[in-house]
Order: C-alpha cells, then structure tokens, then sequence
C-alpha cells in the first residue's frame, strides 16, 4: 500500500539490517498515515544518534539539529506554530543523557508535542557504549568493569513531572507500537513514548528475546489516569510494564499558556508588526 | 568657597547596594531631562544585592555628552565606605554633600538628610530628599518635581504620596539655598523632546522595531536588563519571552523559532554565550537566521558579574567548530543601538547567519538623552518563500543564499540537518558535495559585504595620529581626543567589527601613528586590524579592571603616547 508519508523512490537507509529501528520506521509511517495528517503540516525533530536519523527516512519537514538538543528546538517550532504536528525523535543517549535537562524542562513546559524514545540501553552510533538505560552487568569496551550506575527509569520519571501521556512499548509488536505513537500524536500535550528496540550491532545482553522476556503487557482494566497507580506500575522493572501507562488530560499545554495565542489562533509567522504601535513605544520614553 | 559651574557637572551618588543608589537616579534622570538638561549617566556596582560599595555617576550638561569622567564636581554619599571607595577620584575640587554624623570629610557640607527624612515620615524619604536637593540645585522646576513625583509614586498609598511630594520640596529648599555653589549649565528646550533611556532599553526597541517576536535567555548580568526589557513589551506585542533551562537550550529555542518562521532574539553574557557554541555552530550549518545579543562583562569564567569588558570579540569572531560566515556588530551610541538591533534582523533574514551584537555592562546599564528614534523608513523584511512540492531548502545559488522556506507555508518540505546534506537537507557523505556546501556557505560573505557600515571618522581627515575603538568606547574616546585639542588626531570608530569593512584599510594605512582603545587584556581589535589589513597598531591603550575608559585617562594616554614621539619620533 502506499504510503502519503514514505518517499516514492527507494530511501538509502544507514542502519543495520535486522535493527529495531526498521520496525519502527514501519509504525510511524503507518500512525501518520492512519491519523491523516496532511504531510506539509509534520515537522520531526531529533538530534544525533542511530535513531535521530528517522526524519530522513520520513517523507516530510524535519530538523535534525544537534545531540541532546531536539526538544528545545521541537518546543519551540510548535510555539512559533501550534498548527503543525511536531514529533520529536531521539535515542536513549540523546534524549536522556546529552538532553536530560531538555526532557525535565519540556515537562515542565508540556508542548503539545510527541517524543518517540528509541530505547535500545546503548549508545549504537557511537559503536556500544552505556547508556543511560543501560542495565547493571553489562560490559562494554568503556564500561570494562561493567555497569554499576542505577539505570534512568523514563516512566517514573516522566509520571513525577506529571507528563501528560506517558507510554512503553517494545518495537516488535508493531501493531502496538503504531496504535500508541497514535494515541500519543492525538494527544493534546507533552507525550513520550519510550520504545524497546534491539540494537543488534552493540547491545549483545539486551536481544530481541530478553526484551520479549522481560515485558509484560498491562492488564486489561488498567487505569492510566490514576497517577499514583502508574507512578506505581512505572517503578517494576523485569517485566517492565507494556501499554499507555499514564494519561491525563488535566494540563493545559505551553501554546495554550502562551499570551500571543490568547486572541489570535494563527502563526507567528503571519503576523506583522504594527510600526505605529512601535513608534508609540519609542515615543513613551520621552 | 564659591563654585560656578558653568557647562558640564558631574554629580556622583555613592552607597550601598540597597541604599537606593537606582531610586534617586531614577529620579533624577527624568526630571533633569525634562528641564531640558542633557543628561548621562554610568553605574558601577558589586555582585551583590545588599551592603558594599557602589556608584552612578550623572553628568548633566549643556552640550549632548555621553562620556565617562573621572571627575567628580559633586559628591552624595551616602555611607561612610564612599569616601575611601572613590579614592583619588575626589579632589580637593570636588563638593561633598552629606550628613556630618555619619560622614567624615574635610569642607563636607552638612545636610541632614536622615533627620529631614524623619520629619517628613521616615526613613525611606531620605532618597527623596536627595534628589530634591540635586533639583533645587540645579534650578528645575519646582512644580515639575512635584508632578513628576506624584506619578513616580502614583502605584503607592496617598499618604506615601504625599510624604514624597513634602520630601522632594524639603530637599528643593536645602539644594537652593546652598551657599557658594551656582549652576549656570544652559537648558535647551529641544532636550525636552528627546528619548532618556538605557542601553538595554535601545536595544530592545531595536529588537521589536525588527520584528521580533520570540525572545529566549536564561538570566546572566549584565545581559538580563534586554530579557526584561522585551518581557514588558510582550505586554503589548505578540512576542513570545521564554526563560528556558540553559544556555544551550536557549539557542536550540532559538533556532527551533527561526525554522518555524519566527524572528527569535537571544540575549547573554559571555559564560552563557559559551555554552551556545555549538548552538551557534548548527546556525551555520543549517544557515539559520539568528540574533544574539552579548552584554561582555570580564571574564574568563564567572569574572566579575556586574562588571565591564570587551574581551568576548575573539570568541564571538571564532564561537562554533568549522567555518561558517557572520556578522558582528558593536554600538556605540543609543542611536546606533537601536538602528543596528534593528538592521540585525533583517541582515539575518536576508544572509541566513547569526547576526553578534556586541555590547557590555557599561554600554547596557547606561542612561542619556537622545533624539526621537526615526521608525519611518523601517522594514521588517521577512526573506521567507512559500514553498513548492520540489523544494529545497540549500539549493545551490549564485550567491550562495538559498530562497528560506518554513513548514506549512506552501507544499513543500523543509529540512534542516546538522549533518553535511544535499540541497534538499538530507544527510550525504558526498565528498565533492560536501566541498560545494562549504563553498556556498563561505560565499554569503560577499553578499554580507553590501551592507557592511564603514567605520566612522571623527575629526579632520587630515590626521596623522588615529584613534580606533569599538563598541561602547565611541564617546568617551571621542571626548578624550577633543579634549587634547590637537588638530592631527582623528578618531575611528567601528560598530560593525566583522566582516572587516573594506574601507577601514585606507584610513588605517594613512595613519602615521595608529593607537587602538580596547577594554580587553590582548588587544583583540588591534589583532583583527592587523590580520585583515597587515596594519599594526603602534600602540594599544587597554583597560580591564572591570571599570570603563575615562575620558580623563584615555587623554592622558594618547598624550604620553605622542609626547613620547609617536612612532616616528618626529613630534615634540
Ligand atoms: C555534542 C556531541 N557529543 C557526542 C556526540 C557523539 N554521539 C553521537 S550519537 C551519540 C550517542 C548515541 O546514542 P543514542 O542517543 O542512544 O542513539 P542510538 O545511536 O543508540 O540510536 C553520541 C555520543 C555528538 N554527536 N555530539
Ligand atoms: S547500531 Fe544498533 S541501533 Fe544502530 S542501526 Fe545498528 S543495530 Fe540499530
Ligand atoms: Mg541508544
């Protein structure tokens, strides 16, 4: 079938053959093709990494700035114009550990924007070092001894900043996958999606199998807007919960907040400066 | 002793942080402009928000200057600690006005500032007092003083109100009636109708005067006064004002604005503007617009945080890995603050580079009268295209500037990537591409060059020795070299620094003697001269304690250097 949103030719592709990413290229460009979104309205954002490299891969707007820092550019693309859909796209290393400060501040902000994490606990282009998430044990040529620090836990870290949408899951159901990046595009708000994926070149613990081993999908009847219940569900780990773990829609988002949107919708772009009101400015310093 | 003070007054207010150094001068500032004085004035202050030792200096005058002086024809101070903090800047010239009590000073003239203040309703009237003193002195009129005092306060109870009105009139009669000292400084009426505001104030009209409506930072003296300066006019423009989490994401926001078609303004102070490096590095890369504002104070590292320098040319010249074109420019007047901020947007859009505006703490924090800024010629030129379904965002062009396009204006995609790419954005590893990417990147320089402003000469074209400063020194170095009174000395001045205008190479080359005024440690504009033009100064006058040049020393400087024969020998 194809696809609004794939390119008409054959796209030269720079990962590995079997990465998850491939599975997750495939959801994305479904979810945006089943939500109908019109192609010249989508910017992706990311920064550097195997994973940032998706908006090439993507037919439509993009900017692939710099490591750690999609969010902060993603933010602000939305608030300069809140009609375009903005999908921020990064790895673990990248929106975790270079961009840390980015993820706890676009919290705090809540853009409506989504941010799909490729989670494969390493930092693949870089050729297998630890990452944030990378769990305890494993050995790489930097980490000779293994690693010993407590591994960044982005759900539980993401329900205490209270982000609005917060959701896990494992890139091999793509069917899910694709059902959630939906929901979490649909979503007014700040809304992450940290997706399992097995890096196949340099993550030799974590395998498609250990992360089939060691996910459980959430229940049936599981209430994503009980925050203290997800916050919960958010701290078990081996199986680490699968699904839309938290959802509220009790936030109003930055856009929204922002004064220059109170009366007129449209974006900044479209707008001129009153020159007289300028001069009017300029004369109430005498 | 009777003093007539005839054409240019310097009155310096000293205390501590918290003593209300900035409320009198506040007041006075309005009122002595409004009864037609020309007025400047220049604060010096610690890093800290109460006690220690601060100063503003006020220059009133017949003649519009904006010099820093040394000397000080009145003194106010307000602690003891003034006395020893001003040093040898206090002469036996200079008229101390204070409370004997407190202060210890030979010839000091008593007024009792703190007891008036009691009977008027307390301390806090005491600065009140002050001014009024200052206003009687010089002859401003007394019924403006009320009325402007009545509105300074119109926020507070109507007994503070009145408290203040009593207060400004009790320091009117103590100022007037001082024995032996006359002001006779003309008023000019057309001073009346000019602009009074800071450098943070120009540049911030000159920020919304070209369009800009996303402003970014995250809070650094002596930069912050721009941010809260553009955040009161988000009062009534649709600009957005972020305080974001870090310097880096501050120029990431920045850029995300300008890709999205906003007119984004950064402004920070040299360690913030560290962090952005990279930032700035990915504005050349993605050839975005972007305006940054710089406020230098001394570094390196924290330095001194509310104090003055212009040591960041050389990191704004090379900020960011790899090469890559942009501009730099250094006012050195209101005027030229606000026309250049103004200019710096639409340079931005039409080069797609970042665009440096230069200035420091002594140029931010400063306060004069100047005329009305003209609006009527100005243009937001926005320099964006709607785009086709076969766009793309670096196409190849003669002159190396690509039509700009946005997400969602148009059918087309705009990508930007941080990687080498092609010109539709996307990544390559095209070694040959790559080769004609840098080239058209490097050849907006030429288009740059159209617009560079020409230094500017002041004095006779006839010179043999040349003076050249930068920036916020213009009209100090400017005064210091009138004041030598010697026909053969010339001022230059640049406020565009980079690309090295052109021009500036015939009128350095013709100097006999080229002497460069900087307030850096390593003559860092002298090393750009020589590097553009071959010229080598002879000479280089550097100040970096923190303080700006005064017109006293850099005189006295410039003297020592020609009597000491130039470098030719062939003067005196
Ligand atoms: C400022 C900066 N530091 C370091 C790098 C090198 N670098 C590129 S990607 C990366 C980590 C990638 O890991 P992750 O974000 O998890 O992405 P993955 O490749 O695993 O998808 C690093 C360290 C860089 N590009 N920029
Ligand atoms: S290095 Fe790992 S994450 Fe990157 S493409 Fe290869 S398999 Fe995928
Ligand atoms: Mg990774």
């Amino acid at each position: 079938m194809e696809n609004a949103f794939d390119f008409a030719d054959k796209v030269d592709i720079a990962w590995c053959p079997g990465c998850g990413n491939f599975s997750i290229r495939q959801a994305l460009l479904a979810a945006l093709a089943e939500l109908d979104l019109a192609r010249e309205n989508v910017v992706l954002v990311s920064g550097i990494g195997q994973a940032a490299k998706m908006p090439h891969y993507i037919d439509t707007s993009f900017f692939n700035g710099l490591h750690g820092r999609g969010l902060p550019a993603a933010t602000a693309i939305k608030a300069c114009n809140p009609e375009l859909t903005v999908i921020a796209v990064g790895g673990d290393g990248d929106m975790y550990g270079e961009g840390g400060n980015h993820l706890l501040h676009a919290g705090r902000r809540n853009p409506d924007i989504t941010l799909f994490v490729h989670d494969n606990m390493v930092y693949g282009l870089t050729k297998g070092q630890a990452s944030p998430t990378s769990r305890p044990g494993m050995e790489t040529p930097v980490q000779v001894f293994g690693v010993f620090e407590k591994p960044l836990n982005p759900m539980a870290l993401a329900i205490a900043l209270d982000v609005p949408f917060v959701a896990r899951v494992f890139c091999a159901d793509v069917e899910q996958t694709k059902e959630v990046m939906k929901k979490a595009i649909a979503h007014k708000g700040f809304a992450l999606v940290d997706i399992f994926q097995p890096c196949v070149s340099f993550n030799k613990t974590n395998i498609f199998k250990w992360f089939k081993d060691n996910t459980a999908y959430l229940p049936d009847g599981y209430d994503p807007s009980d925050r203290a219940g997800a916050f919960k569900k958010s701290l078990e780990e081996e199986p680490f919960p699968l699904g839309i773990i938290y959802q509220s829609d009790q936030r109003a988002t930055f856009e929204d907040n922002l004064e220059v949107y109170k009366k007129d919708r449209t974006p900044l772009y479209t707008r001129e400066v009153d020159m007289k009101k300028v001069e009017a400015e300029i004369m109430a310093k005498v | 002793m009777a003093r007539t003070i005839a054409d240019d007054l310097v009155i310096v207010l000293a205390g501590e942080a918290g003593q209300g150094l900035q409320s009198i001068e506040g007041i006075l500032a309005h009122l002595l402009k409004k009864s037609g004085y020309n007025y400047f004035s220049a604060s010096e202050f610690m890093s800290r928000v109460r006690g220690g030792a601060n100063s503003t200096a006020i220059r009133v005058s017949g003649k519009r200057t904006a010099g820093f002086l040394d000397r000080i024809d009145i003194l106010l101070p307000l602690h003891r600690e003034a006395i020893p903090h001003l040093g040898n800047r206090i002469t036996p010239d200079t008229i101390v006005i204070g409370e004997k009590d407190k202060i210890d000073h030979p010839g000091m003239i008593d007024i009792q500032f703190t007891r008036m203040a009691a009977e008027t309703g307390g301390a806090i009237y005491a600065n009140t007092i002050a001014a009024g003193c200052i206003c009687g002195l010089l002859k401003v009129d007394e019924k403006e003083c009320e009325d402007f005092i009545l509105g300074y306060f119109s926020g507070k109870s109507e007994e503070i109100r009145s408290n203040n009105v009593a207060a400004i009139k009790k320091g009117y009669a103590a100022g007037k009636g001082l024995a032996g000292i006359t002001v006779a400084i003309e008023k000019d009426a057309a001073v009346k109708k000019e602009l009074l505001l800071t450098g943070s104030e120009a540049i911030a009209l000159g920020a919304l005067a070209g369009g800009c409506d996303y402003v970014c930072a995250y809070p650094m003296s002596p930069s912050t006064g721009v941010l809260v300066e553009m955040a009161s006019h988000a009062k009534k423009f649709p600009i957005i004002v972020e305080q974001v989490e870090d310097e880096i994401g501050v120029v990431n926001m920045a850029l995300g604005a300008w890709y999205a078609g906003a007119r984004a303004l950064v402004t920070t102070s040299g360690g913030g503007f560290a962090l952005m490096c990279e930032g700035i590095s990915l504005c050349g890369m993605i050839e975005s617009p972007l305006v940054l504002h710089l406020a230098q104070r001394p570094g390196p590292a924290t330095g001194l945080p509310t104090r003055s320098e212009q040591g960041d040319l050389d990191l704004v010249l090379h900020a960011g890995h790899g090469d890559f074109p942009r501009i730099i420019l250094a006012p050195g007047t209101l005027a030229e603050a606000f026309a250049l901020t103004q200019k710096a947007f639409n340079l931005a859009a039409a080069c797609q580079v970042p665009v440096f505006i230069l200035t420091d703490q002594f140029f931010i924090d400063s306060r004069g009268n100047t005329p009305v800024f003209p609006v009527g010629d100005l243009k937001v030129e926005k320099h964006v295209v709607k785009t086709a379904m076969d766009y793309k965002r670096f196409s190849l062009t003669e002159n190396g500037i690509s039509p700009r396009g946005i997400p969602g204006y148009g059918s087309g995609h705009v990508c930007a990537d941080s990687d080498e790419h092609d010109e539709a954005g996307h990544i390559t590893e095209d070694l040959e591409l790559r080769v004609r990417m840098v080239d058209k990147r490097l050849k907006k320089f030429a288009a740059i060059r159209a617009d560079i402003i020409a230094p500017k000469l002041v004095g006779s074209g006839d010179y043999r020795t040349l003076v050249v400063c930068w920036g916020s020194t213009f009209n100090t170095v400017c005064e210091a070299v009138e004041a030598l009174g010697e026909k053969d000395v010339a001022v230059l001045h640049f406020s565009w620094l980079f690309p090295f205008p052109e021009e500036a190479g015939a009128y350095l080359k013709k100097a006999a003697n080229l002497i460069v005024v900087e307030g850096n440690s390593s003559a860092q504009f002298a090393r750009l001269i020589r590097l553009e033009t071959g010229v080598a100064s002879d000479h280089s006058v550097l100040k970096y304690n923190g303080l700006p040049f005064s017109v006293e020393e850099v005189k006295e400087e410039i003297k020592k250097f020609i009597r000491a024969g130039g470098r030719h020998g062939k003067r005196f």
